[in-house]
């Protein structure tokens, strides 16, 4: 695999594998198993994770960001790897040009800490800043950035903002110290409905006009299609679709994802659901079947799928790992889609 | 006559700081019907009061949660008694035989030390008299029909996945088969295809038993595949009432109106506006109609006078000035 100076993110083939109990019941759980993927390799991009609760996808959010080591693989930004920086200055380097925005607003603040204080603390830690006036003004700019103004947050502690406020208030946060990425779990689903797509509107906006690229963390493949370039689709740990959001989304080639996007509540009264679908007995078995995560559940399945660990097949931009598209060229052959909800 | 008639509901959590009395108008002067065998949806967003709403309709509330004004009249069968003038011995006989409540975040509401079998005891027998004897038999039968396996019985809630719990609590809300359900967020943080299979078995029960759903969700997808009415909440009152269909396609009040255009759907791209500003804090609500500072159409009397919910076509009801108001000037 490829990965100069150039690319951004470089995943590879990253593990993360996590042990709980102990004795004798102990129990290995792969998180995350062999993923790879990678953003920016040509000018900023917005690039999803999506997944359901418990597919990993905030697990390798938490490796790219450095926060827990991974078990193996490794996560390559700008040409270095994130799990071997060593020492104060080069950490610092790093963690300003990486930043994160998390699911609640409310819990990224210190609720005893005025929100100004805590954005001026950000710039003078990051020495964006030398002197408190200094300071002033780069939050003040950075506030600018996501709508919101000095006047408007002056005094006030998180608890007084709206939950939208709130949420500005911490990609705010994040854009003082001028970072090229932005790694995001969940920013959107805390915040109310009517406020949702001002913050998606604003990854857009900052990847537009200040080449930040997002690494966007989501359940929800609305948003994910409306906002991002391209997507990853995670299952139970593993990585089974990679693409842009047209491929994957419009015309996806896993089970899976087929199953994924048909379960997307339509918002128009005439689309609802005319087949039904089974519901999984147990969940945590699939994280232990050796094979496709999706066997037994699979519509399609086939005799292979329970033992053998599907091959990733890449073609035209995109990857689906599934037993289903033997070669590149199956890809176009089969893309058949599983019809299921009346137009 | 309607099964539900609520007639100008007034609900406030009163408080009482050091002296300084303050009132959330969480419920104010809420007024719609339900007809029986048919599904009610409420949208709004958080802090609209939808959740205060339906802790009311299900006579949970408490202090300080209190009703002001207003009546709650069900049809059961003898002209509709105001469920907020019965005592207690009333309300109790009425819940879970007449209506049952699944409440928000129902998935965590089983009792963690008890098993599901002991839990489905517990709440059988309150009810049903001598229904011991089958009473195993009907339980399992009712929960295969949910499509879970006699095991969970016995089993711990932690035991169980998020969507099984959720399912085990719809399955005791449906197990006396009562005739009206108050479901508050019933699929909110299950995953999408959970998700699908619950909506599923709320559309399967109600076609089976003949019930009454009212649906308290912000998810307004949830909405357009379950609901065959939809009301929209914001700060405290409704804004509009219309058949689901109608809310999606017709929608009048620029409230509603920001909500359904904002929806993302997968294969549009196209670039979507939340409305501008953020909802009230209902202890300090502006004066007029409530979504006035936020409205693009707002004119003089929308800040001076409160617009009433009036039927502007058939069944369509919108409480806005841009719509068949009669003006006070």
């Amino acid at each position: 695999m490829n990965s100069g100076e150039s690319t951004l993110l470089s995943v590879e083939q990253l593990t993360k594998r996590f042990t709980l109990g102990g004795g004798f019941s102990r129990v290995r759980l792969v998180a995350v198993g062999k993923a790879s993927f990678q953003m920016g390799v040509a000018g900023p991009e917005i690039f999803t994770l999506a997944g359901e609760s418990g597919s990993g996808k905030t697990t390798l959010a938490r490796m790219v960001l450095g926060f827990i080591e991974p078990t193996s693989g490794c996560i390559l930004y700008k040409g270095r790897d994130v799990t071997r920086i060593r020492g104060r200055a080069n950490r610092l380097a790093f963690m300003k040009d990486v930043q994160a925005i998390f699911q609640d607003p409310f819990d990224t603040f210190n609720p005893l800490k005025r929100i100004e204080t805590y954005l001026r603390e950000t710039a003078l830690n990051y020495s964006i800043a030398a002197s408190g006036i200094e300071a002033e003004r780069v939050v003040g700019e950075a506030l600018a950035v996501v709508g919101l103004s000095l006047q408007e947050i002056k005094g006030r502690y998180p608890h007084e903002l709206s939950g939208g406020q709130a949420q500005r208030a911490s990609v705010a946060r994040a854009l003082i110290t001028h970072p090229s990425l932005l790694v995001a779990d969940e920013p959107v689903s805390m915040v109310d409905a009517s406020l949702r797509m001002s913050i998606v509107n604003l990854f857009r906006k900052l990847k537009e006009e200040r080449g930040i690229s997002v690494l966007y963390i989501t359940h929800d493949l609305a948003t994910a299609y409306y906002v991002s370039d391209r997507i990853a689709v995670m299952l139970r740990g593993t990585i089974i679709e990679v693409g842009t959001v047209d491929q994957v989304l419009r015309e996806p080639l896993h089970p899976y994802t087929q199953l994924l996007k048909d379960s997307v509540p339509d918002p128009d009264p005439g689309g609802k659901w005319t087949e039904e679908i089974g519901l999984g007995a147990l969940e945590i078995k699939q994280y232990a079947q050796s094979g496709c995560k999706f066997a037994g559940r699979c519509p399609r399945e086939l005799p292979v799928c329970r033992d053998t660990e599907p091959p990733e097949i890449e073609s035209d931009g995109r990857m689906v790992k599934c037993h289903l598209y033997q070669s590149p060229e199956s890809l176009a052959i089969q893309n058949t889609v599983i019809p299921s909800r009346t137009p | 006559m309607p099964l539900v008639r609520v007639e100008n509901l007034k609900a406030y959590y009163l408080m009482d700081l050091y002296g300084i009395k303050r009132a959330v108008r969480a419920v104010d002067g809420v007024s719609f019907q339900v007809e029986e065998n048919t599904i009610f949806g409420i949208a709004g967003e958080s802090g609209c009061g939808k959740t205060s709403l339906i802790k009311v309709l299900s006579a949970t509330f408490r202090p300080p949660l209190t009703v002001q004004e207003g009546k709650v009249i069900y049809d059961q069968g003898n002209g509709g008694t105001d469920m907020l003038s019965l005592d207690e011995e009333g309300v109790r006989k009425l819940r879970w035989e007449f209506l049952s409540y699944m409440p928000q975040g129902s998935m965590n509401v089983l009792n963690p030390v008890r098993r599901v079998r002991n839990t489905f005891r517990d709440f059988v027998g309150a009810h049903r008299v001598g229904t011991t004897k089958h009473f195993l038999a009907d339980v399992t039968q009712h929960l295969g029909h949910l499509g879970l396996p006699p095991e969970v019985l016995a089993s711990y809630p932690h035991q169980l996945s998020g969507g099984m719990r959720q399912r085990v609590t719809l399955a005791l809300a449906t197990i006396l088969e009562p005739r009206l359900i108050l479901a508050d967020e019933p699929t909110t943080a299950l995953d999408v295809v959970v998700q699908r299979g619950v909506i599923q078995l709320l559309k399967k029960l109600h076609a089976e038993q003949k019930n009454t759903l009212i649906l308290v969700t912000h998810d307004l997808a949830v909405h357009a595949n379950l609901a065959g009415r939809l009301a929209i909440m914001y700060a405290g009152k409704i804004v509009e009432v219309a058949p689901t269909a109608e809310v999606f396609g017709n929608p009048l009040h620029p409230y509603t109106n920001f909500l359904i255009r904002s929806l993302p759907r997968i294969g549009d791209k196209t670039y979507k506006v939340s409305a501008p500003g953020s909802p009230p804090s209902l202890a300090n609500l502006p004066g007029g109609c409530r979504f006035h500072p936020r409205c693009p159409h707002a004119m003089d009397v929308c800040r001076t006078e409160e617009p009433e919910l009036l039927d502007v076509s058939s069944g369509h009801n919108v409480a806005c000035f841009l719509h068949g108001q009669a003006r006070h000037e």
